[in-house]
């Protein structure tokens, strides 16, 4: 059995007397896919950035490639090898596309040239390969999904945080960014993937955890959450589990 | 050196000169609490208040305890007008054109004053600024005990405009959530020029209380509010009550310290104090959240 | 226009004109306009790049003013060696300040208002302590030499001055085509988004802020030698803070040449206010002031902004985020 990249153990997190984390627990395998799914509010994006060290939790830990990263700041972690998305995207507005994506690739290449290059090449990778010279301001929501990305990759990541990369694509697009995220995981990296849209979890995820109201409701391989009757009713409400047909995949 | 009688009268000084930043800090932090920017411009309309407070008396003999109840509506207008037309448009929302603009406001409003009177401090003499009252062994000078009782009269006037009527209803919407508030059909920019008008109008009312007491020269205005700086930080941004206990805190820590170091280094402490606050606890004793 | 060239080129034609002319009064001005250019390149690293405005940068001025001044009249040290220790002064200001304010998460109005405070403490300091000569100032003693940092003719300062200033153009662009230039703008733009592509935003703040103010310390320490004259108000004062920033602000922020120009405009500004309403103090502030709300409500990207302009460029540092409802063809 090898060890997971990421294991997340007994995280909570309290925001006053709020608790938006109790005691969630979950794993990722190197070199896979896992999905993080649940409704609105559960306390997902909160468990990213927990994991990528911008919040920190009340309890519980993070362990990295078999190391506490407890206490490190952001900045560490993606020296690590931490990426992560952001669920609203936060282009750097003034600069270019190759620019934003350079700030990433900077972290392996000190020069300028060579930060750029590199940049041109992640990209390329992610389809964003034409307009590489527009202000990231200009770009539509699908773009910036991609730029969001291809910043991310910049890094070189072992772990890829991707939180709703896909909320706000129309059905085209996302049959356009699947594949994307397939390569990159074919490339060796890690990924925990927050979505909403279940074509695609069900698509690419090896391993599902669903997150409801602070907590882990269930986990396992994408078909067996799909029908079970807990998470339904967490996304839909008390007694639509007998309700609903047991649906394996959900259209969007 | 410690006896009471030196220190209860600098005490009771502090408490005085306190309620007067406190003041000072009220139409700073209402202006914070509900527009979300520091307003650097707000010494030098202290300034200005001075000088209109001082003409009004040099040339049409207003006591400025007169004076403050045309100049109170006067400076409302003002304030109202500086948000709406100059502010609020120059900056296009944007934080760091909103923090410019107040300091360009500023640098125009001082030199302004500097170009056209000089630099030279001047004073009213009025007939009563030497009037005192006797509690218990101190002698207290009868405008300080006036701007004292003045001072609560204000806040709670405040109080009661933004607790009891529509527009302050509107004014502690658009302080809590603008966007809400903006659907819900509020005039978002016509209550930020409202809530900088009614700070501005503090001011006035400040302006008349100090200068029976008080010399006027084009930098009076920012002595005194980097000093309504430090209390806005230490008793919370946007909190009211804050900026009461903080001022009152304030004009007893300047006083003390004036007395048993001197006014410069009583001057350095209380900047010191608002660098310590600043770097480790900007929130405050009551802070509303920055 | 690549490279260097237009660095090398501008400042060898500005060079002759000490060449040409022998004016007095031309050579004081062009002088003053290199002395704030030099104050807003040290602004604009940190401002401009960096995007955090200082209101406080006197306090790097005066302290290269005051180190220089000290250390040639008090402990008979060589003028060009004072310059040297004035600028590191300043630099070891600007990163206790700059040390103090960000590990403190100081953003935005906060660290504008502190840097405001600091900058005050330190005037108000300078104009009590004796070892500044409290309030009445300090002189540097005339000594007409070379070896003293003091000469003759104006010409040799305006070299000096233009010198500087071409120093920090040079260095200046350099760090625009620099990790540590990519690091810092992207921090100025999206500080969160910078910290998770591995910057670590107080270190990357605090570099800018140190070199930031060694620049505008040197032109402290310049103005020191060249006046022969300083004291609290003219140190630490706000006249210095404001042009620091108003130079940059008009001529371009994050700009190379941004304060250069500024500098050029704001000062010609500053003459025209005193040829038409003679030498009133205030005046040419109060023109400042109108310059600057002038220049954020209409030109926020300052000349080289309008120049960019007309040639068509669609870049702007200061592109606002459409809203979700905007779409383009992308």
């Amino acid at each position: 059995m090898v060890e997971p990249l990421l294991r997340v153990e007994q995280v909570s997190k309290h925001f006053g007397g709020l608790l938006a984390l109790d005691r969630v627990s979950l794993s990722a395998d190197i070199g896979r896919i896992t999905a993080l799914i649940g409704p609105n509010g559960a306390g997902k994006t909160t468990l990213f950035s927990i994991i990528a060290g911008s919040l920190r939790p009340s309890e519980g830990r993070v362990i990295y490639d078999g190391a506490n990263i407890e206490g490190e700041p952001p900045h560490r972690r993606a020296r690590r090898g931490i990426a992560r998305t952001f669920q609203i995207a936060q282009p750097f507005a003034g600069l270019t596309v190759r620019e934003n994506i350079a700030v990433g690739t900077h972290l392996l290449r000190p020069a300028r040239a060579d930060a750029l290059g590199a940049a041109d090449d992640v990209a390329h990778e992610v389809g964003l390969g034409d307009g590489l010279d527009r202000a990231a301001a200009t770009l539509t929501v699908a773009r910036r999904k991609r730029l969001e990305l291809a910043r991310a990759l910049a890094i070189a990541p072992r772990l890829l945080l991707l939180d709703e990369v896909l909320a706000g694509l129309n059905p085209s697009e996302i049959r356009d960014m699947v594949p994307v995220i397939r390569a990159i995981r074919n490339r060796g990296i890690t990924i925990v993937m927050i979505e909403h849209v279940m074509q695609a979890v069900m698509t690419l995820a090896e391993h599902v955890f669903v997150l409801s109201e602070g907590r882990v409701i269930a986990e396992g391989p994408p078909d067996a959450i799909a029908a079970d009757p807990d998470v339904v009713e967490a996304y839909l409400g008390r007694g639509a589990a007998g309700r609903t047909v047991a649906a394996g995949h959900t259209h969007a | 050196m410690f006896s009471t009688d030196i220190l209860i009268p600098t005490v009771l000084n502090g408490l005085m000169t306190g309620a007067v930043y406190a003041l000072v800090a009220l139409g700073l932090t209402l202006i914070y609490g509900v527009l979300h920017i520091i307003n650097f411009a707000h010494g030098a309309l202290l300034t200005a208040a001075m000088f209109a407070a001082l003409f009004a008396y040099q040339l049409w003999g207003f006591d400025p305890y007169v004076a403050a109840i045309f100049l109170t509506p006067l400076f409302f207008l003002l304030g109202y007008g500086l948000q709406r037309f100059i502010i609020g448009p120059a900056a296009h929302g944007e934080d760091r054109n909103i923090l410019l603009v107040t300091l360009g406001l500023a640098v125009v409003i001082e030199n302004a004053l500097l170009y056209a009177f000089r630099a030279d401090t001047r004073t009213i003499n009025l007939p009563h600024a030497f009037d005192v009252i006797e509690v218990g062994t101190t002698f207290l000078a009868v405008p300080r005990v006036i701007a004292f009782t003045v001072v609560f009269a204000v806040a709670l006037g405040l109080w009661v405009i933004l607790q009891r009527t529509d527009t302050g209803r509107a004014i502690r919407a658009v302080a809590k959530e603008k966007l809400g508030a903006e659907l819900s059909g509020i005039d978002v920019a016509h209550i930020y020029a409202v809530t900088f008008g009614l700070g501005t109008a503090c001011l006035a009312i400040a302006a008349c209380l100090l200068i029976p007491t008080y010399y006027v020269s084009p930098h009076v205005g920012d002595a005194f509010v980097l000093i309504a700086f430090t209390v806005v930080v230490l008793g919370g941004m946007g909190s009211v009550p804050g900026a009461l206990i903080g001022g009152l805190f304030i004009g007893v820590v300047e006083s003390l310290s004036g007395f048993y170091l001197g006014e410069s280094l009583g001057q350095i402490s209380v900047f010191v104090m608002f660098i310590l606050l600043l770097l480790f606890r900007p929130a405050g004793l009551f802070g509303a959240g920055t | 226009m690549k490279g260097l060239a237009p660095i090398v080129g501008t400042m060898a034609l500005v060079g002759t004109v000490p060449l040409i002319t022998s004016s007095n009064v031309v050579l004081n001005f062009l002088v003053m306009v290199f002395l704030i250019a030099l104050v807003g390149q040290g602004w604009n690293l940190l401002g401009g790049y960096g995007g955090q405005y200082s209101f406080g940068h006197a306090a790097f001025f005066g302290t290269g003013a005051y180190v220089t001044a000290v250390l040639q009249m008090h402990y008979g040290v060589n003028a060009w060696l004072s310059f040297g220790i004035g600028i590191v002064g300043g630099a070891v200001v600007g990163s206790a300040i700059g040390a103090l304010s960000f590990r403190s998460g100081l953003k935005g109005s906060y660290f504008a208002l502190v840097t405001l405070a600091f900058a005050e403490v330190l005037r108000i300091a300078a104009s009590v302590a004796p070892i500044t000569g409290a309030g009445v100032g300090t002189l540097i003693r005339l000594d007409l030499r070379p070896e003293a940092f003091q000469f003759q003719s104006r010409a040799p300062f305006y070299w000096i001055a233009l010198g500087l200033v071409g120093a920090s153009l040079i260095l200046i662009r350099a760090i625009e085509h620099s990790r540590f230039g990519a690091y810092l703008v992207a921090v100025r733009e999206n500080e969160d988004a910078a910290e998770a592509l591995g910057v670590d935003p107080a270190a990357v703040k605090l570099g800018a802020m140190t070199i930031s103010a060694a620049i505008t310390a040197a032109a402290g320490c310049f103005y020191a030698q060249y006046f022969l004259f300083i004291d609290a108000g003219i140190a630490y004062g706000p006249w210095i803070s404001i042009e620091a920033l108003l130079a940059p602000l008009v001529g371009g922020i994050g700009t190379v040449f941004g304060p250069l120009l500024g500098a050029l405009a704001v000062r010609t500004l500053g003459e025209l206010g005193r040829l038409m309403a003679g030498d009133a103090p205030g005046l040419d502030l109060v023109i400042y002031g109108c310059v600057l709300i002038l220049v954020v409500a209409v030109a926020p990207r300052g000349i080289v902004g309008v120049l960019s302009g007309l040639r068509g460029h669609a870049l702007s540092h200061k592109a606002a985020l459409p809203t979700p409802l905007e779409r383009d063809n992308g």
